[in-house]
């Protein structure tokens, strides 16, 4: 059974040359990503990002508390950044190989930027797209998935 | 809907894999019958989604959940790089 997967694509131009877009999109990357996204209970203070391979991206709270919710893996300065993303539909820190990756590009567009970003193997979270044991009986494991996945089953068989 | 032990299990056994009823019949300690009856629940709920293969009929998992996420994800970016179109415009306004 064949089947396209799902992915997202995002593009925006920016007036600035490449390599001062590459560096504020990663190293203000802070002030890019929406707040109120986040896995934490406390309010986040920062989000950082360590621009090598190997990297975490991570959000802190005020209180030092930190959660780690990506990782670098490229960075080709100033062309392409690309990160694992850990995050799961049901906004929890995925393990390593259920991660989908995110892949940001910078190409010159006239005085400015192109930035384009995409955002794929998104199927790596979801149900059958590899195995999780440990996570089976776990209270963020299948239990937490399921209900959120026939609670969105039922938005759509009820559209 | 997911209430129902033997609708979670069937669920379960779907999400590692499509399966005809026979073979959840066979895995689970189910009637094949109970396994049309809960099948025909998720499939009216959208949660299972059923296609020809040969002679038997293949169920597995709807898509949706994969669907859903890619909606989550891409209002996210959506913003991300709206913010970042600012934030660069500022940064450019900013220069000497």
């Amino acid at each position: 059974m064949t089947s396209t997967t799902p992915e997202v694509l995002r593009t925006v131009t920016v007036p600035l040359p490449v390599e001062q877009a590459f560096r504020v999109f990663t190293e203000q990357f802070d002030l890019i990503k929406p707040r109120e996204h986040n896995l934490m209970p406390v309010p986040v203070a920062r989000t950082l990002m360590e621009v090598r391979p190997g990297g975490r991206i991570l959000d802190e709270a005020a209180d030092g508390t930190q959660c780690v919710w990506g990782e670098v893996i490229a960075v080709e300065p100033p062309e392409l950044l690309r990160f694992a993303w850990l995050i799961g539909p049901d906004w929890q820190v995925q393990p390593r190989e259920n991660a989908s990756e995110v892949e940001v590009r910078f190409a010159p567009e006239g005085d400015g930027t192109l930035v384009s970003l995409r955002h794929f193997r998104l199927d790596q979270h979801g149900p059958g797209a590899g195995s999780m044991p440990a996570a089976l009986g776990g209270d963020n494991g299948w239990p937490l998935y399921l209900a959120r996945f026939a609670e969105l089953a039922g938005v759509t068989a009820g559209a | 809907m997911l209430s129902d032990p033997s609708r979670r299990a069937i669920v379960e056994a779907l999400a590692e894999e499509p399966r005809a009823v026979v073979d959840l019949a066979a895995e689970l300690p189910i009637s094949r019958p109970a396994v049309s009856q809960h099948l025909k629940v998720l499939k009216e709920a959208g949660l299972v989604a059923e296609q020809p293969a040969g002679t038997r009929r293949v169920y597995r998992l709807n898509p949706v959940a994969v669907e859903a996420l890619r909606d989550q994800l891409d209002a996210f970016w959506a913003r991300a790089l709206a913010n970042f179109g600012e934030h660069a415009h500022d940064a450019k306004g900013n220069q000497p």
